[in-house]
């Protein structure tokens, strides 16, 4: 395995990840776990496991800074992690992460588990606008989560169950309370759970797509997230926006890849 | 007044604060200036001082005003003039509110304001009124109750109501000088008629509740008062317009107290010709607000009062300065429109083109060519929870400032005064963001 030149941690609110890079930018070395709400336990358990891959990575250890490679740390946990040399939002690491996996400017659509961003990148791969949803949990993963839970599908599911039928019924509420009574109501009606998945599905992305239009699309549309994963989101997105829906290879690394290149470039 | 009030008066106003409070605060902000310690904002202007002692004889003079003059409660778009010059002692609610807002007493008082029926989507401002109003409680001591109110609907159509709830609190008469919207450039004659004929119908109930008539030689005197004063804070701000910026907007929001409170009054005037004095000797040795000014930014709307500090820090430490605002600038801006001659008609034309009184696209060309004249990097835009006016067509004019102008442009969510509508954390994650991307 080539030699890890610089390092980058997101600390989330659903998921944390930690990123190893080598000279050329490329991911070597990663880890993805669920987010401990004891960060800094999660963070010191990440640090060990890295330098268990790299015995060049050395991080300050009781007020010591060693050399070694240095660690930008991202994401709403960022300020927890005391041993980072410096820490970025996650808007300048996930457009820098996503340029450098893709190769190209755009619009980037960020669905994580408790917040959302539309990121407008420049051919430069420079920042140009965002648009955050951290507030409220409409047009994030909690929305499917929360409804998904009433309907009794388990989430690895989700995706396949709702492409698995064309019909669909209508809800009308983006907000994930009002959506939950929603359902609750559709399923005392007798509506079947597929149909009502799909609903829940675009009811989300409708809000997704308002956030890409305080923003402008900017094509290609690229998406990331934890929400990635169920794919019945990038199809329902193409569908309302009429753009081809780019995915990165890690979708769920964007964040930490970007902070440990920019980690990288303080090597460099 | 009796003697004895009349003597407690005069040890109070005019000896005690002239000696020993002026010298306390004059001690307390040259110790402050001492030992300054930011890394990234420069002290605060040595006339600092001033304008803390003109704040606070002003309220304290209010703690005896019921026994002296007749009071008058205004908003802030009023033509006060007309009442200065008939000896009352006004009132600015909204900056009482204001001070209640950067001491961090506002939702406390505004608390009380909702326990009674008043809804959390009134200005908060109002609700810091009410709130005061029906719990006595005010960092200042004691407000000097009205006898007359005086609305102009040039701000939000709010304080017509607002101001309604005050007439029928405290039994006395309301003045309303309504103000048609202008919509495009200019105001309709008709338009300014309107405005003029109330103006006209207002002096005598003003000068009945006063006791006294109105003379054409005092509204004169206040009249061309007014206009150095504004004059003069309008020389002010367009310092600015140099690099570094010698005095931040954030400042700008504290020294704008008298521009509004004590508009008319000589003091007034020699205060900002002062500060105007010390921005060029800023200018002159390269002292800008900002140390090692990076990035300039613009301000839209309000501010928000109870997080000042944070904001100047946080910009400082990125080498940011906020060096220009739609808000400060409202009141140079109307400099032009006083003309001592013109009398009843100039106060007409000064309320009816206050920026709130004008539309979403004028308010838009005034912050392009803010953007122009200042150079700057971006537009925060503070989208104000309960001042809707304000906050009106924010979306389109960030979207219009991206576009045309290509400058970065960020809405920021808050209320001028209610901090229960202030996410701190998503606060601060945006200003990250936004501050990264102008490094960009
Ligand atoms: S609504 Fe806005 S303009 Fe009206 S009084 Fe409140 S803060 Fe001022």
């Amino acid at each position: 395995m080539a030699e890890v030149r610089a390092l980058g941690i997101d600390v989330g609110s659903t998921t944390a990840k930690i990123v190893g890079i080598d000279d050329d930018g490329r991911i070597i070395w990663h880890v993805l776990e669920q987010a401990d709400p004891q960060v800094g336990k999660q963070v010191e358990k990440f640090l060990e496991l890295a330098r268990e891959v790299t015995p060049i990575l050395s991080v300050p250890i009781e007020g010591e800074r060693e050399i070694g490679v240095p660690l930008i740390a991202t994401g709403y946990g960022r300020k927890l992690v005391h041993q980072a040399t410096r820490t970025v939002t996650e808007i300048t690491c996930h457009a820098r992460g996503v340029f450098r996996e893709l190769g190209h400017g755009g619009t980037l659509v960020d669905i994580g588990g408790q917040d959302s961003k539309v990121i407008g990148i420049s051919p430069k791969g420079e920042v140009v606008d965002f648009s955050m949803n951290d507030k409220c949990a409409a047009g994030t993963g909690r929305f499917l989560e929360n409804t998904a839970n009433r309907l009794g599908v388990h989430l690895d599911r989700l995706g396949e169950v709702t492409l698995s039928t064309v019909e669909e019924v209508s809800i009308s509420s983006t907000c994930t309370v009002f959506a939950e009574s929603e359902v609750i109501s559709l399923i005392a009606h007798g509506v079947a759970t597929e149909p009502i998945l799909k609903g829940l599905h675009r009811s989300l992305i409708k809000r997704v797509v308002a956030m890409i239009r305080t923003v402008g699309l900017r094509p290609p549309l690229m998406l990331s997230g934890g929400v990635v994963r169920n794919p019945a989101i990038p199809q329902i997105l193409q569908e309302e926006t009429g753009e081809e829906v780019i995915i990165p290879r890690h979708p769920q690394l964007m964040g930490a890849l970007g902070a440990a290149l920019i980690a990288l470039e303080l090597v460099e | 007044m009796s003697i004895i009030d009349s003597l407690l008066y005069h040890w109070n106003v005019n000896i005690l604060s002239h000696s020993l409070l002026r010298l306390n605060i004059w001690l307390r902000a040259e110790i402050s200036r001492a030992s300054w310690k930011s890394k990234y904002l420069a002290p605060p202007l040595k006339i600092s001082w001033l304008n803390k002692d003109l704040v606070t004889r002003h309220w304290l003079r209010g703690h005896y005003a019921n026994q002296r003059h007749k009071v008058a409660w205004v908003t802030s778009g009023a033509p006060t003039e007309l009442l200065k010059a008939l000896d009352y002692f006004i009132v600015y609610p909204e900056n009482h509110a204001a001070i209640c807002g950067t001491a961090r007493v506002a939702v406390d008082i505004m608390s009380v304001a909702e326990e009674a029926g008043y809804s959390q989507d009134i200005c908060s401002y109002a609700r810091t009124d009410f709130g005061t109003l029906l719990s006595g409680k005010t960092p200042v001591g004691k407000l000097p109750r009205p006898d007359l109110l005086l609305a102009c609907t040039n701000i939000c159509q709010t304080v017509l109501f607002w101001y309604r709830v005050l007439a029928r609190h405290f039994n006395i008469p309301l003045i309303v000088i309504d103000t048609p919207f202008v919509y495009h450039s200019e105001a309709t004659e008709h338009a300014l008629q309107f405005v003029l004929r109330q103006l006209e119908q207002a002096i005598p109930v003003a000068e009945q509740v006063a006791g006294k008539s109105l003379q054409e030689r005092k509204l004169k005197e206040v009249g061309r008062l007014s206009k150095m004063a504004t004059e003069l804070w309008l020389e002010i701000i367009e310092r600015n317009q140099h690099q570094p910026a010698p005095i931040s907007v954030i400042d700008q929001f504290i020294q704008m107290a008298p521009i509004v409170e004590m508009r008319g009054d000589a003091e007034t005037v020699d205060f900002y010709a002062a500060m105007l004095k010390e921005v060029d000797e800023r200018i002159a040795n390269g002292i800008g607000a900002v140390k090692g000014e990076k990035k300039r930014l613009l301000w839209d709307n309000l501010p928000i009062w109870y997080r000042l500090r944070y904001l100047a820090e946080f910009l400082g430490e990125n080498g940011v300065a906020i060096v220009a605002s739609t808000y400060t600038n409202a009141w140079g801006e109307l400099a032009r429109y006083y003309d001592v001659e013109r009398g009843l008609e100039s106060l007409a034309l000064a309320c009816i083109y206050v920026i709130l009184n004008r539309s979403t696209g004028h308010k838009l060309k005034t912050m392009q060519r803010m953007i122009e004249e200042y150079h700057l990097d971006g537009v925060i835009l503070h989208s104000d929870r309960s001042c809707k006016p304000y906050s009106i067509g924010q979306m389109d004019q960030r979207d219009r400032l991206i576009r045309e102008f290509e400058k970065p442009a960020l809405l920021l969510e808050a209320d001028h005064n209610d901090f229960r509508c202030f996410a701190e954390q998503q606060v601060a994650n945006r200003l990250a963001a936004f501050v990264e991307m102008l490094e960009r």
